[in-house]
């Protein structure tokens, strides 16, 4: 049977996360936690390849302990196993470390098809998705838009700025899920009781085969040394002219602030 | 790692037409390089696209690297990575920026993984730092609310994508002076491991005004729905599109789908331009978080002169058709 591995995030609920003015770290407490949009809509898309052709449905997530809920709500929407890669040796993963972290992990289980989200709403990055699939050696396309299994190829419609490519890759490959590629089903509450039954198998350090170098922090190329919240601006300038030297004045500011350069 | 020299850029193109980041990443890695006393080297791929270094020279690369191949036509992310890791092992920079397109989030990930080195995403903020000669790479995360400065001091070369319309292009010197250099590299075919079936160019319709980047938006002050024409030229010169205010909507000259504001949509453009509307407290949370708002209204106590960078007293009707003229003359050329 085809088997799909799905990587869900789990994120907190809001972009309105605080920085503690003290520590400088995120206030993550009474946030509620989600699974990723994009990466819920790559769940979805693996649940209707499940529903129309049949295939065996894994959720995969990386990340502290509570992530277990994000893993029984895949479960309760209808996958069928879920994974838990946690371990404090993982912690403080960036991009690089954390995709050959999954990889690892995606090696370990088997796969005929990966799909990741394109991102998640807390870190932005799109670079987990096509990190693991250079680090398991196979193809990726990212931003799919559709997504169909035909044989044993699958065919994605693959989002550009303004075009889109029709693209048809052998299997296995690693899909990158936009949220647009679906509507996410609910769980049912049959769903939802059997989830919370289920075992959760959990992978930690001692699990995986990957060398130190290349796991949590040590493994991570870039760290970060500052972060800091957006000054909020206060009042601007205005100025009242005659209306050729207003729009001389505002092409002016605009210029200084790099806006007439922007990239079209 | 001290092998590792020079600035360089992803010169990305799509059709023959390189894409406006490359000028701005060649404008913020000129300024990079003079810090670190090197030079700049944009990395061209593509099929039959050598006429395209005269381009990039005049917008300050010093060096062009072109692999020119009949695999990189339409981007596919093997051949492109293959290739892009060869002029990185081959020319070994200390710094690689991307735009952060579609394109740039895709190769930039996987070159990473492949060279070994880290990459940070969606940069608005490059800068060299003094002691280390480190890049210091700073990005939005949390959807905007938190910046965060990322170094990486262990690996090279150091790679960010770098979000389109930040940074600052220079003025471009026809006929200046740089080195091209041709690379070759095998096998560009033999990887190509995804087919593409059919490329599809979408028809100009509509954006979003939740996907513009620049939103000109109109109200009550435009006095009648004939007027946002004017509204339009200006978006069409900025590369962005029309929004309006709910009194406007209310009167039935825009479409709903077009609102901005608590009942409408909340947007958050690089550039939010205010025309007529006087800023009531629900229009004004549908788009205080824009990058940069301008507003132009008559009357100089309207509220939305409080959260407006810029502000211009006066008549809309008149300043903006004076504001696409201008912005006209000036991109003429480029």
């Amino acid at each position: 049977m085809l088997k799909i591995i799905v990587c869900i995030k789990q994120v907190p609920d809001t972009a309105e996360v605080k920085l503690d003015p003290v520590t400088g770290t995120l206030i993550r407490e009474g946030v509620p936690s989600i699974i990723n949009p994009d990466d819920k809509a790559g769940l979805e898309a693996a649940l209707r390849l499940k529903d129309s052709c049949g295939a065996h449905v894994t959720a995969l997530s990386m990340g502290p302990p509570q992530a277990e809920l994000a893993l029984r709500e895949a479960l309760a929407m209808g996958a069928d196993q879920a994974v838990l890669v946690t371990d404090r040796a993982f912690g403080g993963a960036d991009t690089w470390a954390t995709s050959s972290t999954l990889a690892a992990a995606i090696r370990k289980l088997g796969y005929d098809l990966i799909i990741t989200g394109r991102q998640a709403i807390d870190g932005d990055t799109a670079q987990v998705g096509p990190q693991i699939a250079e680090h398991l050696g196979i193809a990726n396309i990212s931003y799919a838009e559709e997504l169909t299994l035909i044989g044993d190829a699958v065919v994605v419609k693959r989002q550009y700025e303004n075009r889109y490519h029709v693209l048809r890759a052998k299997l296995p490959c690693l899909i990158t899920a936009l949220s647009e590629l679906n509507e996410p089903r609910y769980m049912t509450p049959g769903g939802i009781f059997e989830a919370f039954e289920q075992e959760l198998s959990v992978f930690a350090r001692a699990d995986l085969d990957i060398s130190d170098a290349n796991i949590g922090l040590k493994g991570s190329p870039t760290r970060v040394v500052r972060s800091f919240t957006k000054q909020p601006k206060g009042k601007g300038q205005a100025v009242t002219l005659d209306p050729q030297e207003s729009a001389q004045w505002l092409l002016e500011r605009l210029e200084e602030k790099h806006i007439l350069s922007s990239g079209k | 790692m001290q092998n590792y020299k020079g600035v360089a850029v992803f010169a990305e193109q799509v059709n023959g037409k390189i894409s406006g980041v490359v000028y701005e990443l060649l404008g913020k890695g000129k300024e990079l390089a003079a810090v670190l006393e090197t030079d700049v080297t944009a990395i061209l791929l593509g099929s039959n696209i050598g006429s395209l270094a005269e381009k990039l020279a005049a917008y300050g690369a010093d060096c062009v690297v072109v692999i020119d191949d009949p695999a990189l036509g339409d981007y596919m992310t093997e051949p492109y990575a293959r290739a892009l890791t060869e002029a990185v092992n081959t020319y070994m920079p200390e710094v690689l920026l991307y735009g952060a397109t579609a394109i740039g989030r895709d190769l930039a990930p996987r070159v990473s993984a492949r060279v070994q080195t880290g990459l940070t995403a969606d940069c608005t903020g490059l800068e060299i730092q003094p002691e280390t000669n480190n890049l210091l790479m700073t990005r939005p995360a949390f959807g905007g609310n938190i910046m965060a400065t990322i170094v990486c001091s262990e690996h090279r070369p150091q790679m960010a994508t770098v979000r389109p319309g930040v940074m600052q292009k220079l003025a471009p010197e026809p006929g200046r002076v740089c080195v091209v250099e041709a690379l070759a590299v095998d096998g560009l075919s033999a990887a190509q491991n995804v087919e593409i079936l059919e490329v599809v160019d979408k028809i100009a319709a509509r954006m979003d005004i939740l996907d513009a980047k620049v939103l000109v938006s109109g109200g009550r002050g435009m006095g009648g729905p004939e007027n946002f024409a004017m509204l339009e030229e200006l978006a069409g010169v900025l590369g962005g599109t029309i929004s309006a205010s709910r009194a406007s909507v209310d009167a039935g000259w825009q479409p709903k789908d077009r609102q901005v504001g608590q009942t409408g949509k909340t947007v958050r453009p690089n550039l939010y331009i205010a025309c007529g509307i006087s800023g009531a407290i629900q229009h004004l949370a549908g788009m205080e978080e824009s990058e940069i708002i301008v507003a132009i209204n008559k009357d100089a106590s309207a509220p939305i002169f409080e959260v407006a960078d810029f502000g211009l007293v006066g008549d809309a009707l008149k300043i903006v058709p004076l504001l696409t003229r201008q912005i006209r003359e000036r991109t003429a050329g480029q």
